[in-house]
């Protein structure tokens, strides 16, 4: 009995110091993932079919070597550019009762911009000296006037917004019924309001 | 009744120090959970601009990495200041990519082959030809989900 009362307890006085090494360990050795960013879907390389574009339908966006933007002929601030976008892809310039009317648009119906989401082309330019940085900016604003419209388009007919339905969908604990539902929602937003990005290749000026 | 001694009166207890492993452990199981290990070592400076309207990568399984960005400063003496594709840890040419991409993808499982995005963690500090060099390679090899890697972060402060 006595001889096991008299075990020495083990020394645990420097587990603290073994726990700050694998710490140290894993603090050099791993990095905090940044994986998120723009989502782009390049057109495939065998594309060349000729396909007219009324000029009404087509949104010019360049960006020059010193990085500068000019969007339809008209230089632009970048915080305007997603405002310009908007009205360009909502105009809905065809008036009821024509043939390619567009209903949901809330656009002025100029007849300068687009004729209705579908047919509306945003080309983006970019010469070799352009920053990234400048890039990335336009894709995002252009991004932005995609979202907005399409999550207003979404708060309208079903009273959640489109960024929510898809994070929604992504989630992987929605019933299967509720999934399919939502899928279908998704892709009747996506067909009102097209995401026509073209890249038109670098040019040098 | 000498069995407790008793404490002179000003005498300080020690902190106890018990607990210190537990809150290292703790600190640690952190770290491990939310960081992943480093898979090659950045060559290439790599400041990623800001945007907002991003979109997680949520796989890390169907994702390819392509760094562009300047040499950092110990290869800057061999290989200049001009941005460069780093693929895996080396420096690459734009030729290169994809024989990568195809080598990269040819690893992956069949099921995923068809749904790999590539990643460009470009810095900020690049220029756009090289950036439109890579996508004509990428479409050559028909690798087409590009993701820009981007900070979250106002988008108007890329034009600083």
């Amino acid at each position: 009995m006595s001889r096991f009362r008299q075990l020495p307890e083990v020394n645990a006085g420097s587990m603290a110091d073994i726990a700050f090494l694998l710490l140290i360990f894993f603090l050099v050795t791993a990095a905090i993932p940044t994986d998120e960013g723009l989502l782009r879907i390049s057109p495939p390389e065998e594309n060349r079919s000729k396909v007219e574009i009324r000029d009404r339908n087509l949104f010019e966006v360049n960006l020059n070597p010193s990085g500068e933007l000019m969007v339809e002929q008209e230089i632009l601030k970048f915080s305007e550019l997603r405002e310009a976008a908007v009205s360009f892809i909502d105009n809905g310039g065809i008036s009821a009762g024509n043939l390619g009317h567009c209903a949901y648009c809330s656009g002025s119906g100029d007849p300068q911009l687009s004729e209705n989401p579908q047919k509306a082309i945003i080309a983006l330019q970019v010469s070799r000296e352009t920053g990234y940085s400048k890039y990335v900016t336009v894709q995002n604003e252009l991004q932005a006037a995609y979202n907005e419209l399409r999550n207003n388009a979404s708060t309208r007919l079903y009273g959640i917004s489109f960024q929510a339905m898809k994070t929604e969908y992504s989630n992987s604990n929605a019933t299967p019924e509720r999934k399919q539902d939502l899928q279908q929602k998704i892709k009747k937003i996506q067909e009102m309001y097209p995401q026509k990005l073209l890249e038109i290749s670098t040019t040098n000026f | 009744m000498a069995k407790f001694a008793k404490k002179k009166d000003g005498d300080l207890p020690a902190v106890s120090t018990a607990s210190l492993p537990d809150i290292v452990f703790m600190l640690l199981f952190f770290f491990m959970t939310v960081t992943t290990m480093k898979d090659s070592s950045l060559l290439v400076q790599n400041t990623l601009p800001n945007a907002t309207e991003i979109k997680k990568l949520e796989k890390k399984d169907r994702v390819i990495y392509i760094y562009v960005g300047k040499p950092t400063r110990e290869y800057q003496s061999v290989y200049g200041t001009e941005p460069k594709i780093q693929l895996n840890d080396k420096f690459a040419s734009v030729e290169e990519i994809g024989s990568y991409i195809l080598a990269e993808r040819a690893k992956k499982p069949q099921e995923l082959q068809n749904v790999l995005t590539t990643a460009l963690k470009v810095d900020k500090n690049a220029n756009m030809g090289l950036i439109s060099d890579i996508k004509q390679e990428l479409r050559k090899v028909n690798a087409l989900k590009v993701n820009y890697t981007t900070y979250e972060g106002n988008a108007f402060n890329n034009l600083q």
